[in-house]
C-alpha cells in the first residue's frame, strides 16, 4: 500500500491542565475525502489548528508526504501545500474578492522588488497569470461578478465559497476545510456538495473536512474519524460509523 | 583608594535599599499598566501622564498649604495623598471616557493611536498649565537612619521608610479590594470574559471605568512618592516612568498584578545597580534593553501565562 | 432615530460640565513658581478662570445637545468632493503634469524664506510617506520613527567628519544604515502583538537621543555634529569662493539662492522619487501583502505568508525613507544635534499620517503641507501646536479614523466583460 498523503500519529494537545487532544490518530491517502466529526467541543478545531501549525503539538506527529510537519510554523506548513478555512471564515473584509485571491497566490507571486518596481516584462507576465487564475476561480464559485467588491459585502454563503476559491489559488494537494457547511442554507449546501467532489475529481485535491452536517459527510466521504471529548472514538466508512454503537452513545447520551 | 571588602559590601547593599525603593514606584504605575491591559486588552499610554500629574498636585498642595501656614508633615503627606488621589481618579475617569470608550471596538491601531494622541495631549495640557521648565521642590521630609553595624552600614532615610510603608498599605488594600469586595470580584470576571459578565447584568463600563480610576489612583500615589523623594518635576517625567512601568509590567508578565510588582521591583534595582556600577547616564538604556530582552526571550513576563491565540 | 427629551441630559450634562470644571481648576487653577530653592503658588489669572469657566459650559451645552448634533462619521469610502476631478487616469495625469510644473517653477517666483518653509515641507512629507507605509499599510505602530531619521542625519554628518564623505556619497549609506537599524530592531520585537512594537519603538527613539547625547565623543554630544557641507551639482559647489563653483562654472553672478533653491529642487526630486516608489510598491504582490496582513495576520499565515518577514520589510522599506530624510535633513541644517530628534518629532509625523488617512499618499501629503504650514503662518497657534496635534489624533481616531482623504481602493480591478460595474 502506498504511504498515506496526511498521517497523524498520537496527536496530543494540552493548553494548562486540560487535554484537548488525546492521542489522535488519523490517515489521509491521496485522492480521499475524509471527515472528522463529533461532538461539539470534542477538539476537532484543536486538531486542525495543530495539522495546520497554528499550534504547537504538546506531542505525536503530523507527517505531510512522509516530511514531518509538527515542528514548522503555520506559513511554512501552508507551502507545503497544506491549506486550510476557518470557522469562523477569515476573509480579508476590507479587500476586494480580486484581491483576496492575489494576496492568497503570494507564494507563487514575482516577489524581486527591483523586478516589480521596473515593471519588467516577467513581472507582468506573472502578475497576469496570478489574475488569470484568480478570474477563473471566481468565475468557478459563482463571484466573478462581484471581483472588485470589498468581501465584507458578500452574504454569509459567499463568503464560505470565496476562502475556499481562496485557498484553491495556492494549488493545493491538501485542502481542510473547518465547517464549510456551517450557516449555509439547503440549496448551497448541495452547491458546496457537488464543489467538495469536483474539487476532488477534476482538480485532485485530497480534502479533510470539520463537518457538523450529517448529511452531507456521509454523502461525500470516503472516511470517517470520530472524536469525543478529545479521545479518537472510531474510524471507518460512512456505512460503518453509522453501525458503530460508541458513536451512536456519544452523539445521543447514554440510555 | 580601593575601598575596602565591608565598605563594598555596604555600598551594594545601599543600592539595593535605593533600587528597591525607586522600584516599588514603578511597581505602583506598572500595576495601572496591567489591571488595565488585563481588562481591556490594551496599553494605556496616556497612564505615564498620570504620574506626572500627581507630581504636579502634590507640590501644588505642598506650596498651597505652606501657605496657608500649616506645617504639620503627616498632615501635608496625607493631604497630598488624598487629592493627588481624587485628581488623578477624575482623570483616569475623564480619559477613559473620551479617548479609550468610543474606539474599544476597533482595530487595535486605533485605540492605540488614539491613546497616544491623549498621551501628547496631556503633556502639552501641563505644559501649558504649569510651564515647561523643571520646578524643584525642596525635601520637605528630610533625615536618615544608620542601620547596621560598625564595619557594615546602611542608610534608610526616612522617606525612602516612607516609600515602601506606603507602597506596601497600598498593594495590601489592592489585593484586599480585588479579592473580597464585590467590584473587585466582578472586575476579574471582566478581564476573563467582558462579554460573558455583561450577560449576568454586570455593567462592564462601570467596571472598566473602575479600572482605570484604580490604576490611576495608584499612578498618583507613586507621583506623591517620587515628587517628594527626587523633589524635581517638569512635564516629561510622565514619559519616561511611563515606558519603566510599562517595562516593569511585562518583565513581570502584563495582566498579572504580582508580576507588575515583581517586574517594578527587579527594574528599579537593575536601574540604581547601573547608576552605581557604571554610568548613571546609561540607566534608561538598560531598562529599554531588559524590555527587549524579555520581549525576545520570554514575551509572557516571568509570572504571566502565556497567551493562546484563538483562532 | 427619536430625540431624547433635553432634561434627561441635563444630569450626564451636569455631571461633565463639574468635571471638567474639577479637571481643569485642579491644574490650571493654582500656578507653581519657584521662590529661591522651594515653590510658591499663585492664583491664575483671572482669564485662566475665563476660560475654565467657557470651557465648562461648552461641555454643558455640548452633552445636553449632543443628540441633536448630526453625525460627523462616515462611511470608509467617501472621498472629499473636492478631488471629482481625478476620476479618471487621464484626468489624474494632467493634474500630476500640472503640480509637477507648478513646483518646478514655484523656487523661481518667490523669496528665499519661502523656499527654505518649502524645502522643509518636502521633509516631512518624505517623512510621513515613509511612516505611512509603516502605519498606514502594514498597520503597525511604529513611535521611534525619528530614529531611524536621526541615523540617517548621523551617519552623514558622522561620514563627513570622519572619513570626508560627500552628500552623494553618504546618502546611499544612510539609507542602507538607517534600514540595517530598522532591520535590527524589528527582527526581535515583530513577532509579537502590536502593542509591544508600539512601546518597543518608542523605546527606541528615547535611546537613539539619549546614545547620540552620551557617546560625546563620536557624536559630539548635545552639541551635535557641525559645518556638514551641501550637496554639490555634480561636483559644481554652491558657494562663494572654491575650484569648482557653480556660478563660475555658468558664469553667472554669485547669488546665495542659487543654494537654496537647488536643495528645494533637490528634495522635490526625492520626494517625487518616494512617491512613485511607494506608488509602485502598493501595487506589487508585497503592497498587497501589506494591506492583507493588516487586516487579518492569521489568514495571512494559513496562506503561506510569513507575517514576521512581510513586516519587517515594510518596517525596513519605511525606516531607509527616514534615512534619506534624515541625510538631507543634515545636509540642509549643516549643523545636527539630539534635540531635533526628540519624541514629539515621532508624534508630528504620527499625526500627519493619522490627519490625511492611513495609507492614502496624497492625503498625507497634503497632510504634511497643512501641518508644516500652519504653525508658520498663526505664530500665536505654535505654543498650542503639540496640544492640538495630541487632541486631534484623539478625535480622528473616534471620528474619522480613516482620516481625511481616506486611501482610494481598490489598487487593480477586474476589467472583465463579467465584472460588475461599480
Amino acid at each position: 500500500m502506498t504511504q498515506p498523503l496526511l498521517e497523524v500519529k498520537n496527536l496530543v494537545m494540552r493548553f494548562g491542565g486540560l487535554m484537548a487532544v488525546n492521542h489522535v490518530s488519523l490517515d489521509v491517502n491521496e485522492g480521499q475525502i475524509v471527515s472528522l466529526i463529533g461532538p461539539n467541543g470534542a477538539g476537532k478545531t484543536t486538531v486542525f489548528n495543530c495539522i495546520s501549525g497554528f499550534y504547537k503539538p504538546s506531542a505525536g506527529e503530523v507527517l505531510f508526504k512522509g516530511k514531518p510537519m509538527h515542528k514548522l510554523p503555520g506559513h511554512l506548513i501552508a507551502r507545503h501545500g497544506m491549506v486550510r478555512t476557518f470557522q469562523n471564515i477569515r476573509l480579508f473584509k476590507e479587500m476586494t474578492l480580486l484581491e483576496n485571491l492575489l494576496v492568497a497566490q503570494h507564494m507563487h507571486a514575482e516577489r524581486n522588488l527591483l523586478k516589480g518596481m521596473l515593471n519588467l516584462p516577467s513581472y507582468k507576465a506573472k502578475e497576469q497569470e496570478l489574475e488569470d487564475r484568480s478570474a477563473e476561480w471566481l468565475e468557478r464559485v459563482n463571484l466573478l461578478e462581484f471581483a472588485n467588491r470589498e468581501a465584507g459585502t458578500l452574504a454569509y454563503g459567499q463568503q464560505r465559497r470565496l476562502e475556499i476559491a481562496r485557498c484553491m489559488v495556492t494549488q493545493p494537494t491538501l485542502l481542510m476545510l473547518d465547517e464549510p457547511a456551517a450557516g449555509l442554507n439547503p440549496q448551497e449546501t448541495q452547491a458546496l456538495d457537488q464543489l467538495i467532489i469536483e474539487l476532488r475529481d477534476k482538480y485532485s485535491v485530497t480534502l479533510l473536512l470539520i463537518e457538523h452536517d450529517m448529511k452531507l459527510v456521509m454523502g461525500i466521504s470516503d472516511q470517517i474519524v470520530v472524536i469525543n471529548q478529545g479521545a479518537p472514538l472510531a474510524t471507518g466508512t460512512p456505512a460503518e460509523i453509522l453501525g458503530n454503537q460508541a458513536v451512536i452513545k456519544a452523539y445521543l447520551g447514554e440510555e | 583608594m580601593v575601598p575596602t571588602m565591608n565598605e563594598s559590601i555596604s555600598y551594594f547593599i545601599q543600592q539595593v535599599i535605593n533600587g528597591l525603593t525607586v522600584g516599588s514606584t514603578y511597581a505602583l504605575i506598572a500595576i495601572g499598566y496591567t489591571m488595565v491591559y488585563g481588562i481591556i486588552g490594551m496599553i494605556n499610554f496616556a497612564h505615564g501622564e498620570i504620574y506626572m500629574l500627581g507630581t504636579y498636585i502634590t507640590f501644588i498642595v505642598i506650596a498651597g498649604l505652606t501657605l496657608l501656614g500649616i506645617e504639620s508633615l503627616p498632615f501635608i503627606l496625607i493631604a497630598a495623598l488624598i487629592i493627588s488621589m481624587m485628581v488623578a481618579g477624575a482623570y483616569g475617569f475623564t480619559i477613559e471616557r473620551v479617548a479609550y470608550r468610543p474606539v474599544r471596538s476597533s482595530k487595535r491601531l486605533i485605540a492605540l493611536i488614539s491613546a497616544i494622541g491623549m498621551s501628547i495631549f496631556l503633556q502639552n495640557y501641563m505644559r501649558l498649565a504649569q510651564g515647561s521648565r523643571d520646578l524643584a521642590q525642596q525635601s520637605i521630609i528630610s533625615g536618615s537612619w544608620s542601620l547596621g553595624t560598625d564595619e557594615i552600614s546602611v542608610n534608610l532615610a526616612y522617606m525612602q521608610l516612607i516609600i515602601f510603608v506606603i507602597t506596601l498599605i497600598c498593594m495590601v488594600l489592592l489585593t484586599l479590594f480585588i479579592s473580597r469586595s464585590r467590584v473587585g470580584r466582578a472586575c476579574r470576571a471582566c478581564s476573563q470574559d467582558a462579554g460573558m459578565t455583561n450577560l449576568l447584568g454586570i455593567n462592564t463600563n462601570h467596571m472598566i471605568a473602575a479600572t482605570f480610576v484604580i490604576g490611576a489612583m495608584l499612578a498618583a500615589v507613586a507621583g506623591v512618592l517620587l515628587g517628594l523623594y527626587y523633589g524635581v518635576v517638569n512635564p516629561m517625567i510622565g514619559f519616561i516612568a511611563g515606558l519603566k512601568a510599562f517595562t516593569a509590567a511585562v518583565l513581570g508578565g502584563i495582566g498579572s498584578i504580582p508580576g507588575a510588582v515583581l517586574g517594578g521591583l527587579i527594574l528599579g534595582t537593575a536601574e540604581t545597580m547601573t547608576g552605581a556600577y557604571f554610568s548613571a547616564q546609561y540607566k534608561d538604556v538598560v531598562a529599554f534593553s531588559l524590555l527587549c530582552l524579555i520581549l525576545l526571550f520570554r514575551p509572557s513576563g516571568l509570572l504571566g501565562k502565556p497567551e493562546v491565540e484563538k483562532i | 432615530m427619536t430625540k431624547k427629551p433635553l432634561f434627561t441630559n441635563l444630569t450626564s450634562a451636569l455631571f461633565a460640565a463639574g468635571l471638567t470644571l474639577f479637571l481643569g481648576a485642579s491644574v490650571m487653577g493654582l500656578r507653581l513658581k519657584s521662590e529661591g530653592i522651594t515653590l510658591g503658588v499663585e492664583l491664575a489669572s483671572t482669564q485662566t478662570f475665563i476660560e475654565l469657566g467657557l470651557a465648562g459650559l461648552i461641555v454643558f451645552l455640548f452633552q445636553l445637545f449632543r443628540d441633536r448634533i448630526p453625525k460627523l462619521s462616515s462611511s470608509a469610502t467617501d472621498r472629499i468632493a473636492i478631488l471629482a476631478f481625478l476620476r479618471t487616469d487621464k484626468q489624474q495625469r494632467l493634474w500630476l503634469m500640472l503640480t509637477i510644473a507648478a513646483l518646478l517653477v514655484f523656487p523661481f517666483t518667490t523669496g528665499r524664506s519661502n523656499i527654505d518653509l518649502a524645502t522643509l515641507v518636502l521633509i516631512y512629507i518624505m517623512l510621513a510617506i515613509g511612516l505611512n507605509i509603516v502605519v498606514g499599510l502594514a498597520g503597525l505602530l511604529d513611535l521611534g520613527y525619528v530614529g531611524f531619521y536621526a541615523v540617517g542625519a548621523y551617519t552623514y554628518g558622522l561620514l563627513y567628519t570622519y572619513f570626508g564623505f560627500s552628500f552623494w556619497q553618504a546618502l546611499p549609506v544612510a539609507g542602507l544604515f538607517a534600514a540595517i537599524t530598522g532591520w535590527l530592531l524589528g527582527y526581535p520585537v515583530l513577532r509579537l502583538r502590536g502593542d509591544y512594537l508600539a512601546i518597543v519603538t518608542l523605546g527606541f527613539g528615547e535611546i537613539i537621543r539619549l546614545l547620540l547625547n552620551n557617546l560625546t565623543e563620536l557624536t559630539g554630544g548635545p552639541n551635535g555634529v557641525s559645518s556638514i557641507p551641501k550637496p554639490t551639482l555634480f561636483g559644481l559647489e554652491f558657494s562663494r569662493r572654491g575650484d569648482n563653483t557653480f556660478h563660475e562654472f555658468f558664469g553667472i553672478a554669485y547669488d546665495p539662492v542659487h543654494r537654496v533653491i537647488f536643495l528645494y529642487l533637490l528634495a522635490l526630486l526625492l520626494v517625487m522619487l518616494s512617491i512613485y516608489i511607494i506608488r509602485r510598491l502598493i501595487r506589487m504582490p508585497i503592497g498587497r501583502a501589506w494591506e492583507a496582513l493588516r487586516e487579518d495576520e492569521i489568514a495571512c499565515r494559513s496562506l503561506g505568508m510569513s507575517p514576521t518577514n512581510i513586516k519587517l520589510s515594510a518596517f525596513t522599506i519605511g525606516a531607509t525613507f527616514a534615512g534619506f530624510a534624515g541625510a538631507f535633513f543634515a545636509t540642509r541644517q549643516s549643523f545636527i544635534s539630539p534635540e531635533s530628534f526628540a519624541f514629539i518629532e515621532s508624534a508630528i509625523i504620527l499625526a500627519i499620517v493619522v490627519l490625511g488617512g492611513m495609507g492614502s499618499q496624497l492625503g498625507v501629503v497634503l497632510a504634511a503641507i497643512a501641518m508644516v504650514l500652519l504653525p508658520e503662518l498663526a505664530r500665536e497657534f505654535n505654543e498650542y501646536r503639540m496640544l492640538l496635534f495630541g487632541l486631534m489624533m484623539v478625535l480622528m481616531m473616534i471620528w474619522r479614523p480613516q482620516g481625511l482623504l481616506p486611501a482610494k481602493r481598490p489598487h487593480r480591478e477586474l476589467k472583465t466583460t463579467n465584472a460588475e460595474v461599480k
